[in-house]
């Protein structure tokens, strides 16, 4: 076996430095009713060759399609260095940066990668990453939670993606949060229900989304004065690559942001992994959870960075921290930190620039054809809900059948369609030439 | 030798409280300062919080270690000491003048189930 | 002259510079982004550098180079399981097959990404003697967080609401008291005996009908087998509660004896520890959760099964204990690990533990002169050493570990598990050949032998790594988390 360097001789000569017979004297202790006596109930070894005939045959059974698919999950552009650089053993084999001495590549790209994510989003501080953009909106209720002290209600906007609002209500279930609906108008938070629900001064937080579900990109004038003057505080969940041009969670007045990054050019790769972010104003700092890396000198006074505010975690904190999370991500935090580095602000205008070019024009033929009118008429940005004619199933299995995922059905006449700057116009032709023949 | 003050009450947890009339100012002792190292925050309640003897009101962290605040007594928080928020190493430079919450007692008497100068200086084998 | 490089990616940035290439915008006439109404828009541009390709992939490059990894040299951390990552699992886990595929794509467009799913999580119930597993959660702590819901969702299904209490054994991690207070639970410590295994005399009485369950790890945290485990199952079953295995030191068991036969009711396992997927600097990991028959249907929707015509499907269950994440896990970590078994085979996956608890017990046995060894007898896959057994010097286990640094050797767990001063946690895992843990063994005799001859060498450690100890003091009170704060 290639990864078990014993010969039987250093087996031997080792059992005798421990003062043992065999191997098995290494569990004599182990009660014998305990101990494994059958053969497991797995394959024989496979070599590297059999490995790859293996997966290849799996992946033929996965259909490579042109993804019209969003809602939280999108086929961005990633850069051709990224891959390499991420698989260089030294990132990819180093454990948490607890040494710091022998870990400045990591804890340095770590203090790079949050001073991009308060670039994008505005904010004062984030930490070094979360696992998703789902459970950073978890984190982001409890973070609430722990700041208002006696409040224990989460305001969440029904225009937030409904798998984070799972999420937050599977964590909120355990913790005796209350999280109840703002309700939705026309494809927005409807304002006048957020200032109800907020009179009875009970909130600790509100969690919108931006853009929000259907795409929409929500004004939120006047928001953070109706929460903030009920003290309860506001949580955005944004998208990352669309905050080079949208107005920032920070400026919009937003005490936490959170999110996925995996808009930063992250590959789908069914789900995972991507990495959450969750960012908040300074005054809140000793309540964000997870690792934070601060800039700081050794004892020769060179700049050096280190894992800092340790005392909030859970490994010192034990059943008093507010969030169990440890490591996380890191090497995705490092992705999109490359990604970031090699876009610039210049790239990722220019990408959402396509993105959101595509998905007007789009949007319009599907207009055109008859089949499909827009579900709300509000601004979007690179993702809209149509309402379809025939029943929205039938769209995408008609898509489906010419290589196109064409999105994501959201009720039985709905569908969301997300257009990325790696969509090509050809591809959108073809996406609505095939709905204008169903 | 750590520093220990007569005059002031003494909780087996570390806390001191040093009472005037009807309030009472809540610090950490010296030798608690002395075993956990440099401290970097302290988590301190708001103004108006109750705190009631025996329970945590707050936390003082170091670098690696953080240590619950224990209330010797009962009362309102009427003031934090909110020169620690800048400048947390003063309770390591003199855990008695920087005190880190003033309470209005509740209960006066309390005081009575704490330790003297002496009692702690032996409690901690000095 | 690389290990000295200084440059933050901002100090390499000059205006105009780009690193990028993107199609031409051909529809940028008729349908501008400018025409996006001007109050959503962001006021002032964010400060990203502004770099080459090349630039980037020179600096981190260079940053990596200021790195220790696995593939640099051994890394004997207690607890984390630093063994071999293999190649093959990272070209497998970046397939485009695998790599384009959207979570939203229709089973019948994901077949092969199902059958990955569903044979890793067959096979890990196999290995761990458990009935079924959820891979959806991303991390260790990720899944005792599930674990647990799992098991509140079992009293509160049965309406028994009562259940709140968690028992944890004081040598536990500090991520088992965090996960159960964020699942609304109680921590009650129970102690350790002077062998460092569960105290069954102080567990009897912590057993009430408010007991939901108990936290343990077995071997536990100081290397050692739990042998009352039967009895403890016993006990903890008698009175209602769950078994929940903290998967943390599965390595030392595996082939050798199996979660699901100790008794246990639920488990995680750390694919980035057992599995041997990249640690990646702090993840990305994985934290399956496993459960004995009967609990399936509180698994973490959604959950992949398998129809009668071997199609595979997606499917929720209103019992389940909710969601905890986007989809389905940390995809590609779960390619890897499977790579990692299907390589390993029937035959090796049981050779696991035992060349695992080997090594640990000839490092042990080979430097219990030098240091001070606290439990006698044959430990698991880690041992712990309470400092040196020379107590005279003044040389804390601190120091110990920074001068490994100086040696080209990761450091050892320290200061865990909080039951001795001086705690130094070596686990050396299967991978590490029989000549390399003889030059460990030489270099910590060698550090024992300065931290008598010339202590100073070893309390001013270390001298030749990229930067020397840090002020870790000023980091924490007054923080510069970015680089804007920096430049100040």
């Amino acid at each position: 076996m290639k990864y078990f360097p014993h010969t039987q001789q250093d087996i031997q000569q080792m059992l005798e430095v421990a003062g043992l017979k065999s191997m098995d004297e290494l569990f004599g202790e182990i009660p014998q009713q305990l101990l494994f006596n059958r053969e497991f109930n797995l394959p024989e070894a496979m070599s590297e060759v059999e490995i790859r005939n293996y997966f290849e045959a799996l992946g033929k059974r996965n259909s490579d399609l042109v993804c019209f698919a969003g809602a939280g999950v999108e086929d961005h552009y990633s850069p051709s260095v990224i891959a390499p650089i991420i698989s260089r053993g030294e990132f990819l084999t180093a454990y948490t940066p607890y040494q710091p001495e022998i870990s400045q590549g990591t804890l340095q790209y770590i203090f790079e990668y949050q001073s991009m994510i308060c670039e994008l989003t505005g904010m004062d501080v984030t930490n070094a990453s979360m696992y998703d953009g789902t459970t950073a909106t978890a984190e982001a209720m409890m973070m609430c939670v722990a700041i208002a002290k006696k409040r224990n209600k989460v305001l969440v906007s029904a225009t937030v993606d409904p798998k984070v609002k799972r999420v937050v209500e599977t964590y909120a279930k355990y913790q005796g949060v209350v999280i109840e609906t703002i309700a939705d108008k026309e494809g927005v938070t409807d304002l006048a229900d957020l200032e109800a629900k907020l009179a009875a001064d009970d909130v600790a937080g509100v969690i919108l989304a931006q853009p929000n579900f259907y795409g929409i990109v929500e004004d939120y004038t006047g928001v953070a004065d109706m929460c903030h003057a009920k003290k309860a505080q506001l949580v955005m969940n944004a998208k990352l690559s669309a905050l080079a041009v949208l107005k920032t969670p920070a400026e919009w007045g937003a005490d936490i942001a959170c999110g996925d990054a995996q808009s930063l050019g992250i590959p789908m790769t069914y789900g995972g992994p991507y990495v959450g972010y969750l960012a908040c104003t300074n005054a809140h700092v000793r309540k964000l959870p997870g690792r934070i890396v601060g800039a700081t000198t050794d004892v020769d006074g060179k700049r050096a960075f280190v894992l800092t505010l340790q005392a909030r975690e859970q490994h010192i904190r034990r059943e008093k921290a507010n969030s169990n999370i440890c490591s996380n991500q890191s090497l995705m935090a490092l992705w999109v930190t490359i990604y970031m580095s090699v876009m610039g602000n210049k790239g990722l205008n220019d990408a959402c620039s396509l993105s959101y070019s595509g998905a007007h024009y789009l949007a319009q033929q599907l207009v055109a054809t008859g089949k499909c009118t827009m579900a709300y008429d509000k601004p979007f940005f690179n993702e809209f809900a149509v309402k379809t004619t025939v029943p929205a199933q039938q769209v995408l299995e008609a898509l489906l059948a010419n290589g196109i995922l064409g999105g994501v059905r959201i009720a039985d006449d709905t569908l969301l369609v997300c257009v990325t700057e790696q969509r090509s116009k050809a591809e959108m032709d073809k996406f609505v030439e095939i709905v204008s023949n169903i | 030798m750590s520093t220990i003050l007569e005059g002031l009450y003494y909780a087996e947890s570390h806390e001191y409280v040093k009472v005037e009339g009807e309030f009472g100012y809540v610090g950490i002792t010296d030798y608690a300062q002395h075993e956990l190292g440099n401290v970097v925050y302290v988590d301190m309640p708001d103004v108006d919080d109750e705190v009631t003897a025996g329970e945590d009101f707050g936390a003082v962290e170091s670098v690696k270690a953080a240590s619950d605040l224990i209330s010797p007594v009962s009362g309102t928080v009427v003031e934090v000491n909110e020169a620690l928020n800048d400048n947390p190493e003063l309770v390591n430079s003199d855990p008695y003048a920087n005190w880190i919450i003033k309470v209005q007692l509740s209960d006066p008497s309390e005081v009575e189930n704490l330790m003297d100068a002496e009692a702690y200086k032996a409690a901690i084998g000095e | 002259m690389i290990r000295n490089y200084d440059k933050l990616i901002f100090e390499l940035s000059k205006e105009g510079r780009t690193g990028y290439s993107l199609p031409k915008n051909e529809l940028k006439e008729q349908y501008c982004i400018c025409q996006l109404p001007a109050n959503l828009k962001r006021e002032s541009a964010p400060g990203l550098p502004e770099v080459t390709e090349f630039d980037v992939v020179r600096h981190y490059t260079n940053l990596s180079n200021k790195n220790f990894g696995v593939d640099t040299g051994f890394y004997p951390l207690g607890s984390c399981t630093m063994k071999y990552n293999p190649r093959i699992n990272e070209e497998i886990s970046a397939l485009p097959s695998f790599a384009r595929l959207h979570p939203a794509a229709p089973i019948e467009a994901a077949q092969g990404a199902l059958e990955v799913y569903y044979n890793l999580a067959e096979s890990l119930a196999e290995i761990s003697g458990l009935g079924a597993f959820t891979l959806n959660p991303y991390a260790g702590a990720h899944g005792e967080l599930t674990g647990l819901m799992i098991m509140r969702s079992y009293h509160m299904q049965r309406g028994d609401l009562k259940r709140t209490k968690v028992i944890v054994p004081d040598s536990a991690h500090g991520t088992n008291p965090a996960s159960a207070a964020v699942c609304g639970l109680q921590i009650v410590e129970v102690k350790s005996t002077a062998n460092g295994t569960v105290d069954v005399e102080d567990l009897k009485p912590l057993l009430d009908d408010t007991v939901a369950g108990i936290m343990m790890t077995n071997p536990n945290t100081l290397g050692i087998f739990e042998t009352e485990i039967p009895e403890i199952a016993r006990l903890v079953h008698e009175c209602g509660g769950l078994l929940y295995y903290d998967g943390a030191n599965l390595n030392a068991v595996l082939g050798k004896c199996r979660p699901g036969d100790m008794g246990f009711d639920i488990m995680h396992i750390n694919l980035h520890k057992t599995f041997s997927t990249p640690h990646g600097g702090g993840g990305p990991g994985d934290g399956p959760v496993g459960v004995r028959a009967g609990l399936e249907a509180l698994l973490p929707n959604p959950q992949v099964k398998k129809d009668a015509d071997g199609k595979y499907y997606i499917d929720t269950d209103d019992k389940s204990a909710g969601y905890v994440s986007n989809f389905l896990g940390n995809f590609a970590v779960l390619l890897r690990a499977y790579t990692y078994i299907l390589t390993l085979g029937r035959e090796n996956v049981k050779m696991v533990g035992p060349l695992a608890v080997l090594n640990a017990n000839y490092v042990k046995e080979s430097l219990k002169n030098e240091y001070y060894l606290p439990i006698e007898g044959v430990c698991k896959h880690e041992f712990v050493f309470d400092g040196l057994a020379d107590k005279s010097t003044g040389v804390t286990t601190l120091d110990i570990a920074k001068r490994l640094l100086d040696y080209g050797y990761h450091a050892p767990t320290i200061y865990f598990p909080l039951l001795f001063h001086q705690s130094i946690m070596i686990e050396p895992t299967e991978t590490e050949s029989k000549e390399t843990l003889d030059e460990f063994i030489a270099v910590m005799k060698k550090v024992a032998a300065e931290a008598i001859e010339n202590p100073d060498i070893v309390k001013s450690a270390p001298h030749s790594t990229p930067v020397r100890r840090l002020d870790e003091t000023t980091a924490a009170r007054f923080p510069k988390t970015t680089y804007k704060q920096l430049k100040g």
